[in-house]
Parts: structure tokens; sequence; C-alpha cells
């Protein structure tokens, strides 16, 4: 028995039917930015940290992290590229970009690495449970107790930031900056990172009056600075933000889209998932073609027929 | 055309060296999954900060529920456009697709870091997230498909049931509850069958918008804004083969009748589909622009590469020729390897594709994902023998003899 041609033609139809109605609409593209208004923000002059390391003590002081294998005095570290982990939720990098002083010595260059705290997160976008939330005072807060342990937050961050306790079978979190979100909750509260900084390159207030500041000092001293501000526009802006001398290429920062993170995903989740339009009306389809065909079987068939059911 | 029998449970020997393999599999993965939940999933596994997802994401989980698509596009085919010629393949996918998808959360479980919260997403509502979206449907669908097998039980045990002893007064009520289910779901089928469809569509597709969050992680290759319709189409167009391919190794393991008949006018439908799907993949990157990636040497263009020639051009011409899909042998080839292009496929998407900044090392999977991976498939494998062997799911005959 084959199928004759009409049939398979209209097989054929519904299945792209099905994959049409599966597919977004373009027009209901518009996705408004999530970002909170008027959240707070750090602005890193990276022309004045001279990495100390002062900072990931304070970070690991605050957060009760287990004491570090070598001393926070100690800049042997700096030697190694790192990432923040689950020990260390901060960490500083040394560069040499090449950039020489009037002895001919090279230049280090340190930038502190921490979560972005972005303003349309990646990963709070993808936490299958909304265990990462954007607060309105700009920090993306995790609760552990909602977490499954999935990782689709760390596949998310464009920067790479959250680590995972690997080492823990029953209880895993998921580890990154909090921005002291306990302390800046409060009146005045600034996160520890920034109150440590011995030579205040760590500027802690509103992410908008920041961006002034560094506008400001890009302009009054446009021989120290590049005329650029890494975090302003990067997937969405974010609310940690570098201004530096040297290019942010050198120094370990990527090369990011303007575009925040979640844009493609959540305009395909929104668009087909809008009032439940796609999925009913593929059902209602699929159920048109059931009670069609089925009929014309029934009626036009010497062959009794089981009712649907007979699977 | 032969007349199919009904669906019955197979008299075969049970303790087959097959069977005796699989049970051997199932047993050296048991020791990883006690150390996972010991050492944690460092114990066993080879993720790290920059690869969070590996093999269990990529094949228990990703390719598992593409390759379980038969379930429902068998569903489709017999039940929704009424072609029931193929309902003797239906009960054999159903088993597939529901097994699969209990490989599936299986997979899953053992996966996420904390196993005990992994029906988080029921309460915790989080529409944004495409995952939230794939959990819900597979969740919902797996609950379909044993609902859809429910008959299959009823029809085994009605009239037979015997509980032993003072249990005997039982049996009348057993019987009668029995007779409902069966009544009940009789009528309402058709409501399952159809949402079954559905969801299928819904979260094939949605797995190919779950590396869309990853951007700038993503491979060019694979990163489309069309990746869930390529995955839908891929998964509807997997599910013939795979049916094709199971029942190939089923009734030839087993020494039952090929069931050409049915298998033959169903990969017609194959040509069809596997043609759409190689169409958009090329025409995607061709207005992409991507093929500049092609012969730039590199591990994930070497791997587009196969993906695409083994697993979608090579079958496609095969399955074109006449002589090939009347051929048991050639058939057989082509299904496989239209399966392990989806395998590829998923594979490359989820774990070759993925290239995060600050990677220290690529990603490997470790000899512990590789066992527990494998015990999985095995015990799906052996499961799926021990409902064929007590339940009515093949209708193929035993081979005459002269055959
Ligand atoms: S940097 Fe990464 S972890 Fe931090 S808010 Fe952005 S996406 Fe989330
Ligand atoms: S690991 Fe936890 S925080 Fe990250 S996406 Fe999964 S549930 Fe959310």
């Amino acid at each position: 028995m084959e199928i004759n041609r009409r049939q398979f033609f209209g097989i054929a139809g519904t299945m792209a039917g099905g994959a049409l109605a599966c597919k977004p609409k373009k027009t209901q593209a518009a996705r408004t930015l999530k970002a909170p208004p008027d959240p707070y923000g750090c602005l890193m002059d990276i022309t004045a940290c001279v990495g100390c390391r002062k900072c990931e003590e304070a970070c690991n002081r605050v957060n009760n992290l287990p004491p570090p294998q070598v001393s926070f005095d100690d800049p042997r570290p700096l030697e190694r590229k790192r990432r923040p982990v689950v020990t260390a939720y901060t960490v500083v990098n040394r560069y040499h970009t090449g950039k020489r002083d009037q002895r001919n010595q090279l230049i280090p260059t340190f930038v502190k690495v921490q979560c972005m705290h972005c303003q349309d997160p990646g990963c709070v976008s993808a936490c299958i449970v909304g265990a990462l939330t954007k607060k309105d005072n700009g920090a993306v807060h995790y609760d552990a107790s909602k977490c499954i342990g999935c990782r689709y937050c760390m596949v998310a961050c464009p920067f790479q930031i959250p680590a995972y306790d690997y080492h823990d079978p029953l209880t895993p979190k998921v580890h990154k900056s909090t921005f002291c979100y306990h302390l800046i909750i409060k009146e005045g509260g600034k996160p520890a990172c920034a109150v440590i900084c011995p030579v205040e390159a760590i500027t802690f207030g509103k992410r908008r009056q920041l961006l002034g500041l560094a506008r400001q000092k890009i302009k009054n001293d446009p021989g120290r600075y590049l005329d650029r501000i890494y975090g302003e526009h990067e997937v969405g802006g974010t609310s940690w933000l570098y201004i530096s001398g040297e290019p942010f290429e050198k120094l370990g920062f990527l090369d990011l889209p303007t575009r925040p993170i979640p844009h493609l995903t959540e305009t395909i989740q929104h668009g087909m998932f809008r009032y439940m339009w796609a999925p009913l009306s593929l059902f209602a389809v699929l159920g048109g073609f059931m009670w069609t065909f089925n009929r014309k079987q029934i009626t036009g068939d010497s062959e009794p027929e089981r009712k649907e059911g007979s699977i | 055309m032969s007349a199919h029998a009904k669906p019955a449970p197979i008299e075969f020997k049970f303790w087959t060296p097959g069977v005796m393999v699989m049970v051997a599999f199932m047993v050296t993965g048991l020791p990883f999954v006690i150390a996972r939940y010991v050492g944690g999933l460092a114990a066993v596994t080879n993720l790290d900060n920059t690869h969070p997802w590996g093999l269990w994401i990529g094949i228990d989980v990703a390719t598992g529920v593409a390759l379980a698509a038969g379930g429902f596009t068998t569903a489709a085919l017999a039940h929704i456009f009424g072609k029931h010629q193929y309902e003797a393949v239906t009960r054999p996918a159903l088993l597939t697709a529901m097994l699969g998808y209990t490989l599936v959360a299986l997979g899953l479980a053992i996966d996420v870091g904390r196993t005990w919260a992994l029906w988080h997403p029921i309460i915790y509502w989080q529409p944004d997230s495409v995952l939230f979206e794939v959990a819900m449907c597979v969740i919902i669908y797996l609950h379909i498909l044993y609902i859809e097998f429910i008959p299959i039980v009823v029809e085994r045990l009605k009239g037979k049931i015997s509980l032993p002893g003072p249990l005997g007064s039982f049996n009348n009520t057993i019987e009668a509850l029995l007779e409902l289910a069966d009544r009940i779901l009789g009528k309402v089928m058709w409501l399952f069958i159809i949402a079954g469809v559905v969801l299928s569509c819904m979260h094939q597709s949605g797995l190919g918008s779950l590396m869309l969050i990853a951007p700038t992680k993503l491979h060019p290759l694979w990163y489309t804004p069309i990746l869930p319709l390529l995955f839908l189409t891929s998964a509807i167009t997997v599910g013939y083969p795979m049916v094709v391919f199971e029942t190939t190794v089923a009734t030839s393991s087993l020494r039952l009748d090929g069931e050409m008949d049915v298998l033959t006018p169903l990969t017609r439908i194959t040509i069809f589909l596997l043609g759409i799907y190689m169409c958009l993949k090329m025409g995607d990157m061709v207005v992409r622009g991507t093929y500049v990636y092609l012969l730039d040497g590199t591990a994930q263009s070497k791997a587009f590469l196969v993906e695409m020639l083994v697993g979608v051009i090579i079958p496609w011409l095969m399955l074109i020729s006449p002589r090939v899909r009347r051929s048991r042998r050639a058939l057989f080839i082509a299904c496989t390897l239209i399966v392990l292009g989806v395998v590829l496929n998923r594979v490359n998407v989820f774990l070759v594709g993925f290239q995060p900044p600050y990677a220290e090392k690529a990603y490997f999977p470790a000899i512990g994902e590789m066992a527990v991976t494998a015990a999985l498939i095995a015990g799906l494998m052996f499961i799926y023998r021990v409902c064929v062997t007590y339940l009515p799911v093949l209708s193929s005959r035993p081979q005459e003899v002269s055959s």
C-alpha cells in the first residue's frame, strides 16, 4: 500500500505548516530592555590600579571564603592569568602591553575581574528557575535555595564568570560576585572592594553618574585615557565600568556585541508563546486533520475501525 | 502487502548474549554513578567552569530527545493523518520514545548538581528561560507517553489477573479498573495524541533555541537564528529512519520478519523531509555567508563537513534510488547514516561548536561520563527487550524458515 501523491503533499504541507507555526513572527520582535532604570555601579580606573590584591582579600573576607593558598600580600599569583573561581569571586591579573617607562622598563597594567552585573544579563534570562535575578540596585543576585544546578547560567554568561562547586555531590552552588548585595541595600553601604582600595581605583555610585564621571576623566586627561568606557554598551551595558589607557583587547577584555545576550532567545520564546498562540493553533490544525482523515477512513473503508486509542 | 498480525509478546529466549552485554554495560556504569554522588561531578566528569555542559547534556539529553522523535512522528502519521497501514510501527516507536524520554530524565537528574531539586521548575516559573520551556514540555510529554502506553499494558493484563492466595479477592476489582481505564482512555486518547505532537514540536525546536543564549560562544557554522527550525526539521526527519533502524535491529536480532512492506514506503517520506532539512542547512549557510569557515581546517569545520556529508547528503542520495529503498541492508545503512547525522549535529551544537572564551583546555568526555552514558543506553535497550518480550508491542511474526 503506497501513499498517493496528493496525500503525500498533504502531509508535507502540514508538516511545513507546523514548522512555520513554531517559528517566531518577526513582527513580534519588539523586546524591551529589562534593565533597572537607576542602578548602582562601579567605575574601575585601570590606570590607577597598582595590583596590591587588597580587593581580593576584602572579597574573601566579606564572603567568608576559605583562606587562600598563597597570601594576598604575595604578588606571585599575578604571574598567571586567573579567572574567578568558587574560592575567589574577584581576581586581579597583570598584563604587559609593551608600554615602557623612562628607564625603558615594561609597565605592568592590572585588571580586576569579577561579575560585571550586566544590565540585561544572560545568566538571569537563562536560569530555569529564576534563582538569578537583576535587582533594582544593580546587583545580579543568586538564590541558592531555588537553584537546581543545571549550569545553563554558565553557558549563557558572555564574560565566563559563574563558577561551580563541581566537588560538592549534593548541594553545589553557583559562585560569583554578589556586588555585596547585603551591604549596598543599606544606606551608604558599598562593596568591600571599593571601600578597601588604597588608591581609589574603584568608585561606587549610581551608574548614570559614574558614566558622567568617566567621561569627565577622559575629557580632562586625554593623554592618560582612551576614549572608551568598557561596559557602557557591551551586551546592553553593565553595572561595572572600566576606563583604561591601553586598548581593552590587550587587557583580556572580550570584544562583545552591544545587543543584550537574551535578545534572540527571548524574542523567539515570547513570539511563540504569547497567548500560547503557536501551540494552540498547531493543536487546532492537527485536530482538524485528525478528524478529516479518520472520518474518511471510517466512511470510505469497509474495514471496521476501532476508534482512536488503538495505539 | 501481507496482512499484519496483531501486536503480541514475542517468544524468544530472553538471556541472549546481546542481553548479557547490555547488563554488563549497566553494571559498569553503576560505580561511576555512585562516585558522582560521593565525590561530586568533578569525580567522574571533565566539566569545568568554561565547559559547564558535557557528554551527558549533549548525548543523553539533546540527542536522546531527538532520537525519540519517532514516537510523535509515527503517531502523527498513523493516528492524525489516518495512515493506518503504519500502525505496526507505532507501538515500538512509542515504546522507544517512552524509554528514550525516561533516559533523558535520568541523564538530566544525574547531571544537575542538585538532583533532589530537579522538580523546582514546576513551582518556580521562569518563562524567559528556554530551558524552562523545554523542561516543562518534556515533563508533560513524558507523562503523555506513559498514558499512551497504558492501553498496551491493559491489553496484556485484561482477563488474566489472578493474584495468589488472599489477594485473589481483588481480582475482580482490578479487572474492573482495567476495563474502566481502557474505556476512558479510548475516548480521550485523541487529545493526548495531538497534545503529544504539539509538545514535541515545541521542545524539539526549544532545544535548538537553547544555545542561542551564547551568541559569542557557539561557532558561526551552527549559530543561526533558525537553529530551532533546524532542530525541529531534523527531529521530524530522523523519526522514520530511527524506526527503520530499530525495527531492523530488533527484527533481525529476534529473527522476526523484517516489515519491509511498511519500512520502504515510510522512507519515501524521508526523502522529502531530509531534502527540506538539507536545503535549510545549505540555504542558511549561504545566506549568512558562513561557507567561509568551511575549509579553514579547524576541528569545527571538519566536524561540520562530516555532519553534512555523512549524515545528510550521502543518505539522501542513497534514498533517492528505489533499489536502496527496497533492499533491507541498503535501507538500513542509509537510515543509520541519517540517525548518525543527527547525533553528530547535536554533539556539534552542544560540544564541538561550543567555544568558550578563557578556556584553558578543550573538553573531552571522561571515562566516567562515557560509562554512565553507555549504561543508560544499555538500560534503555534492556527494558525495551523486557517490554517486547512480555507486552504486545511488535507485530511481526517469526521469519519463515525458507526466507
Ligand atoms: S557577567 Fe555573567 S554572571 Fe555576571 S551578570 Fe553578566 S551574565 Fe550574569
Ligand atoms: S545552575 Fe542554578 S542559577 Fe544557574 S541556571 Fe541553573 S538553576 Fe539557575
